[in-house]
């Protein structure tokens, strides 16, 4: 079961990358709204063409617009799981799970028999006969994961999934959501704008920016080595662009860093975790050679811990315990400096 | 904690913390406006001679007119559905260019006086000096001057601008995810249209056929310029009430009644459309 997409789609002013390998797997494509994550999906399903490129299922080409071929939606072995579900409205939840099949030439009987199997297994035998307004959020959005599964698609993709839901219903669904994708099989592509969602559901990420995919991998190693500024905020990292030679990276801003790792050299990314930040009212003596004299601009409290953002050679945002920063009394304006050892410094090529 | 009493507002109050109020002066006129739509209704059932509506209902001629009505106004429906779902579709989801002028065109109808539809129409099929009239009568011995079929088309072209007003709303209200998610489930386009378009539409196609059955049924100045006023051929309801207005008053009373009646049914089945608060 393998997927292979490379190419481009234009929407509005936008060139979007469509550059996708998804083995049996599940893939989340995350990104900033208006990255193009949505018209990715699209051109999977054969609900946008390709402008160039080629879009491949199992070895049978879905979408080559230099040789001329386009399978129709209706053709394609992909089942979509649309933002704020579109459940037909006129059906109750199992005519719309049996939606699929009827196209597919299964007779009424039949479908709704495999329609009340789906609903079982998502949970929601009890809903068969409610219309989709009677449903809750997390509701609809098993019926409408059931309804694309009950194909049997060989790709299955999910724009936003939990986009639609409040904060509370969130953290549930996800969790039954990541045991029926589990459960499917085939190739799995979620779009999301939150990485919770990529890093809980997802055994891989490619992040879309602009159009553009900018990094790929595992969430962890994402978070390890952010690639961007939009990844690094994300994953909630302090992340530079410079150039590095002799263990010493210069950055794009000025200042310099002293590093552990040698082996890197030329244009770098630079990536240090907030809790490995240290602070100070006075440039420390002793190990940690990387200080920078800067003043606070934000002091958020998270919980016992506090996040403190810092401008000057080398803009900074530190995370320290709460005890830390009332006895070095940081606040707005207030000068500081902050120090960074050069074994906590990730150093990665650009 | 407060008492659950004190701190629900009561209606009273509440209208004067909007600061919204109407002024008096607005408001007499807005009573006049009104008396003079309810006054005419009025007057109407003031005049009816109740004990005499059946009778005069009863007549030959009377019937002939009613059965007349029935007959061409849903064939005109029928007409400006087959027709006029198309140019709705057209409307709503084709690009191109004159799109405007196609629903300009498509809306004169509704503005232009019905008994100029009536010229223009004689104009295009008249038998004589038609457009395509002599054609139509030479080649198919179609004549669509004073017979039934005239009648028909003239209540189809005043009726359906509102069918494709109403349609092409409903189509760019709908949703077109939902079609998406149709093909994405297998269905072609065909079984899309069928199973999803249409269904979503219902309620905007049930509307738009409504008001246009009852503009068809209204329908007098295109009428009897086109399709003339023969009885028993092309004398239509409203026709029938205008010249039994000289003759036999009380009939025309219950004929009129007839077609408010009716008029009152179409508000009454729109009134979540059109009246309804959302």
């Amino acid at each position: 079961m393998t997927l292979v997409a490379a190419g481009t789609a234009r929407v509005g002013a936008l060139d979007v990358a469509v550059d996708l390998t998804v083995a049996d797997e599940i893939v989340a494509v995350l990104g900033p709204n208006g990255a193009g994550k949505t018209t990715l999906l699209r051109t999977l399903a054969g609900l946008h063409p390709l402008d160039t490129g080629r879009i491949t299922l199992d070895g049978t080409v879905l979408d080559d617009p230099a040789a001329g071929v386009f399978v129709r939606p209706a053709h394609r072995s992909v089942g979509m799981v649309f933002q704020d579900h579109v459940l037909f409205p006129f059906l109750d939840a199992r005519e719309n799970v049996a939606f699929g099949l009827r196209s597919r030439g299964i007779g009424r009987r039949e479908a709704r028999r495999r329609a009340d199997d789906w609903l079982t297994r998502v949970g929601l035998a009890d809903c068969a006969t409610a219309r989709p307004d009677a449903l809750s959020g997390g509701q609809a959005q098993r019926v409408a994961l059931a309804r694309a599964l009950a194909s049997e698609p060989r790709l299955l993709c999910l724009d936003e999934p939990l986009a639609a839901l409040d904060a509370q219903a969130r953290v549930e669904v996800r969790r039954a959501l990541r045991r029926h994708l589990a459960a499917a099989a085939g190739a799995r592509v979620l779009v999301t704008h939150d990485p919770v969602d990529a890093a809980v559901l997802a055994d891989r990420v490619v992040i879309l920016e602009a159009g553009r995919v900018v990094q790929t991998g595992t969430m962890d190693e994402i978070a390890l080595r952010p690639r961007s500024a939009y990844v690094a905020d994300l994953v909630g990292r302090n992340h530079y662009r410079g150039v590095a030679a002799d263990g010493r990276v210069t950055l794009a801003g000025g200042a310099t860093l002293v590093v552990a790792d040698r082996t890197v050299t030329g244009a770098v990314h630079v990536s240090v975790h907030p809790r490995s930040v240290g602070l100070h009212r006075e440039a420390p003596g002793g190990s940690p050679r990387n200080h920078f004299a800067g003043t606070v601009t934000d002091v958020d409290g998270l919980g016992d811990r506090v996040r403190v953002r810092i401008e000057g050679a080398m803009p900074i945002v530190a995370e320290v315990t709460a005890a830390a920063s009332t006895e070095l009394g940081l606040a707005p304006g207030h000068g500081v400096v902050a120090s960074v050892e050069a074994t906590e410094i990730t150093v990665y090529p650009a | 904690m407060l008492g659950s009493a004190s701190s629900r507002p009561e209606p009273g109050r509440r209208r004067r913390g909007t600061g919204a109020a109407v002024p008096v002066p607005v408001v007499a006129l807005a009573v006049l406006g009104a008396a003079f739509f309810a006054l005419p209704l009025l007057g109407l059932l003031q005049q009816a001679a109740w004990s005499d509506v059946v009778r005069d209902l009863g007549s030959p001629e009377v019937r002939a007119a009613l059965r007349l009505s029935l007959e061409c106004s849903l064939w005109a429906t029928a007409l400006a559905t087959v027709l006029g779902v198309p140019l709705a579709w057209v409307l709503a989801r084709g690009e191109f260019r004159g799109r405007s002028l196609l629903r300009a065109l498509v809306l004169l109808p509704m503005v232009v006086p019905p008994v100029v539809g009536g010229v223009a129409l004689l104009a295009a099929f008249g038998r004589t000096n038609g457009l395509v009239g002599p054609w139509l009568f030479d080649t198919f011995g179609i004549q669509l001057t004073f017979s039934k079929t005239g009648v028909v088309l003239a209540e189809t072209f005043v009726a359906m601008p509102f069918l494709v007003l109403t349609v092409e709303g409903g189509w760019r209200a709908l949703d077109a995810r939902y079609e998406d998610a149709a093909a994405t489930l297998g269905a072609g386009r065909w079984t899309t249209f069928r199973r999803v378009t249409l269904r979503l539409l219902g309620p905007s196609l049930a509307a738009g056929a409504a008001l246009a059955w009852a503009r068809a049924l209204g329908e007098f100045g295109a009428t009897i310029t086109f399709a003339g006023n023969i009885v028993g051929r092309t004398q239509t309801t409203p026709l029938a009430v205008y010249l039994l207005l000289e003759t036999r008053p009380g009939a025309a009373v219950a004929l009129s009644l007839v077609l408010l009646a009716v008029s009152v049914v179409v508000l009454v089945a729109l009134r979540d459309r059109w009246f309804g608060v959302r």
